[in-house]
């Protein structure tokens, strides 16, 4: 009896299921975009967004005019990080570039730099960088400061002894690929794109276009309703999953050294927890575009900004701090980033784990309880 | 113009009737701009490091002071074996391990180079790049004062426009571009869609309404709501955050009433694209995040591909931004600006050219 029961609630979720996706399947423009949407970020972030610093447009003002100076210039244009834009002739020429935004670097080498270097005495060569770019800016600066102990080094390399020399190894990433940081990531991303964009207008279209009132004339229960409406998203959430991963993998050659199976289990957590987050506010807002808004705010960008995607949250105000234990995605990009580029498993990241099986179950009933199927 | 009144009302109180729209309209972008302007740092300090030293002696226990100094790096544990250090970067319990191997300090004083290591979590590629930038200068400036390869020349770095290159400086009036971008091309296109969705477009037809005056009257309002939303931001920025407004506010005030056209001119595209408020909301993402990713907000343009540097000059939000950072931050005019401002123009006067195109045929 109990099993008839269930049987029959099984069928009226898989009937919401089947209208669901022929919703979806009807609007193949949708279909198409929520596909395309993961493939264009990969693509950015994978082949044009970072952060490291190279090319920084820069600009110089050789007041000495020696095979010194030259020496120095020479520097710049051979380093990755420097651009060398052009040579100037005053201050007023490098302030023009920086206004403009034609350099973010301007180098003046002092008239008596070759007399000075020649003579073993301290020289300043003065860099202005174009602090309106806080981050840039802060990279150029440093990088800038470096050139002058590089051109030390060569002056003094033949004469004294080498004295304390830096190895530094970056584990996991070597060669400090930005895609290998960001990619990983872009999981979560993706599949919150999927819940602010999709799941999170679904039940409010219905009460929007009064076919809600229909729904609440079938036998149907709430709980039966929620579940047939996100099982599509689902689908489509992990086929997201599936294109990020492969194309991470195989296009940008992000090295996978963790468990596959793993990491499509945890993205499906965060997947369910992320769709009835979206349903939450659907069922809640009544109206697309606020519940589409709030999802925006409240779910992609906190995701996009405060999970340590591209910003990392060690360095973010110890107030801000807190607060990022209550963005989910954070526990989601940890987990990829360890199972992508550590190769680690649950006996590290079991907490993470454990807390995204919480945010699911906790959005699961927030869905259930919202759903009220009755009449106003 | 008696006609588009009775039109301009009703979509403000269509948008506008419901509080929480309110908040969103309102509330939410200085609200997105109290928690961002403080997120987007790259500024790395106080770098949880494992202490790996083998040596202990004098020079290497001088060497760790030099590294715990500048409130760069902090050391938080003191593994004595290289598989606890894994353990402790495998969890990310720390983000560095400085190693010091035994003989480091007999090495130093008897005049042979000596060799200290610091591995990273390389996960974090760009904080990698940066922490690994601090470890070199503080080995470099360590390896002077023990008397080698110091030299005379050093260069003395002096940041325009933001001295202290505090990132909220730079972020607060970016924001307001996202903000706008974000805000008209999703609430225009979603409103012009909902009444395709809900039928009530028919209705306006029978009206005798013209077709410019039901686009004027559903942008409007909109171009009003962003000037809001806008005085807003920036009475948020000066009040909150301290940001000074270097240039003049009439011209910013311009440019961004073509900024906001050229916006609404993309919302009229998309929305007359879609027929559901679905298909309006998902174009109007694969427009807006290109947009701001590709903007130079958070990603420099010039570590770009050529090609995609190339494209970043249709996007309507970089020029927003080299104008707002000039004028807010820079203190420059249109005479540094115009072709920002040309630009941008020229952007705008083509979104409205294809919208209205595009929009001509949905209507009949």
């Amino acid at each position: 009896m109990a099993d008839a029961a269930a049987f029959r609630s099984l069928r009226r979720a898989a009937a919401v299921a089947r209208k669901e996706a022929i919703h979806l399947r009807r609007d193949w423009r949708s279909l198409l975009l929520a596909l395309a949407i993961p493939v264009l970020l990969i693509l950015l972030f994978g082949y044009a967004l970072t952060l490291d610093l190279k090319n920084v447009p820069t600009v110089v003002w050789d007041q000495s005019r020696t095979p010194q100076s030259r020496n120095f210039v020479s520097l710049v244009e051979g380093s990755a990080y420097f651009e060398l834009q052009a040579m100037r002739q005053s201050e007023r020429q490098l302030r023009a570039d920086l206004d403009a935004g034609r350099a973010m670097v301007a180098l003046v080498i002092p008239a008596d730099f070759a007399e000075r270097v020649a003579a073993g005495r301290p020289v300043t060569v003065e860099a202005m960088v174009d602090g309106s770019d806080a981050n840039t800016s802060r990279l150029a600066a440093r990088y800038a400061r470096s050139l002058g102990l590089i051109f030390n080094r060569r002056l003094t390399v033949d004469t004294k002894p080498a004295g304390v020399t830096l190895v530094s190894r970056a584990w996991y990433n070597p060669a400090l690929r930005s895609p290998n940081a960001l990619l990983p990531g872009i999981v979560a991303i993706v599949m919150m794109v999927i819940a602010a964009m999709l799941t999170s207008v679904t039940v409010a279209r219905e009460w929007e276009t009064g076919t809600m009132e229909q729904l609440i004339g079938t036998p149907i229960r709430a709980g039966e309703l929620i579940c047939g409406k996100v099982a599509p998203y689902f689908v489509v959430g992990m086929a997201d999953v599936a294109i990020a991963v492969g194309l991470s993998r195989w296009l940008f050659h992000v090295p996978l050294r963790g468990h596959p199976g793993l990491l499509f289990a945890t993205a499906a957590v965060f997947l369910t927890g992320a769709l009835f987050f979206g349903l939450t506010l659907s069922i809640r807002f009544k109206t697309q575009v606020l519940a589409n808004q709030v999802a925006l705010a409240a779910g992609f960008l906190p995701t996009l900004i405060l999970s340590g995607f591209v910003f990392a949250i060690e360095n973010m105000p110890a107030a801000l701090q807190y607060l990022t234990y209550i963005v989910p995605a954070r526990y989601l990009i940890a987990i990829m980033r360890g199972i992508f580029m550590k190769g680690i498993g649950l006996q590290i990241l079991w907490l993470d784990a454990l807390l995204l099986f919480v945010y699911a179950l906790a959005m699961i009933a927030l869905a259930r309880g919202g759903l009220k199927l009755r009449l106003e | 113009m008696g006609r588009l009144k009775p039109m301009l009302v009703k979509e403000f109180l269509q948008m506008l009737r419901d509080p929480r729209m309110r908040l969103v309209v309102f509330g939410m972008p200085v609200m997105q701009m109290l928690v961002m302007a403080f997120a987007l740092t790259t500024d790395v300090t106080r770098i949880r490091t494992a202490l790996y030293d083998r040596d202990r002696s004098v020079a290497s226990r001088a060497l760790v002071d030099a590294f715990g100094a500048g409130g760069y790096f902090r050391m938080v544990a003191a593994p004595e074996t290289e598989a606890e250090a894994r353990r402790l970067l495998d969890a990310g319990q720390v983000q560095a391990m400085l190693a010091i191997a035994s003989g480091f300090g007999e090495d130093l004083s008897a005049g042979r180079p000596a060799a200290v290591q610091v591995v990273c979590d390389g996960t974090d590629s760009n904080t990698t790049a940066i922490v690994l930038g601090y470890a070199e200068a503080i080995v470099a400036g360590f390896s002077a004062r023990q008397g080698a390869c110091g030299g005379p020349v050093t260069v003395a770095v002096r940041a325009w426009y933001n001295p202290n290159q505090e990132s909220p400086l730079y972020y607060v009036p970016a924001l307001i571009a996202v903000m706008l971008l974000v805000f008209s091309i999703m609430l225009t296109s979603i409103g012009i869609v909902r009444e395709k969705e809900i039928g009530t477009i028919e209705q306006v037809m029978v009206t005798p309404i013209a077709n410019f005056e039901f686009i004027l009257g559903k942008t409007i309002p909109y171009m009003i709501t962003g000037y809001l939303t806008m005085t807003a931001m920036l009475a948020a920025a000066v009040g909150i955050f301290g940001v000074r407004i270097h240039g003049s506010l009439v011209l910013l005030y311009l440019l961004t009433g073509i900024y906001l056209a050229g916006n609404l001119g993309l919302a009229l595209w998309v929305s007359a694209g879609a027929r559901t408020q679905q298909q309006a909301l998902l174009t109007a993402f694969l427009i807006i995040m290109p947009c701001v990713m590709l903007s130079g907000f958070m990603f420099p343009i010039h570590n770009m591909p050529l090609p995609v540097q190339a494209a970043t000059w249709l996007n309507p939000m970089r020029w927003y931004l080299t104008i707002l950072r000039g004028v807010v931050t820079k203190g420059v005019g249109l005479a540094t600006l115009w072709p920002a401002a040309a630009a941008q123009g020229a952007l705008a006067v083509g979104f409205i050219f294809l919208a209205s195109r595009r929009f001509r045929k949905t209507l009949r």
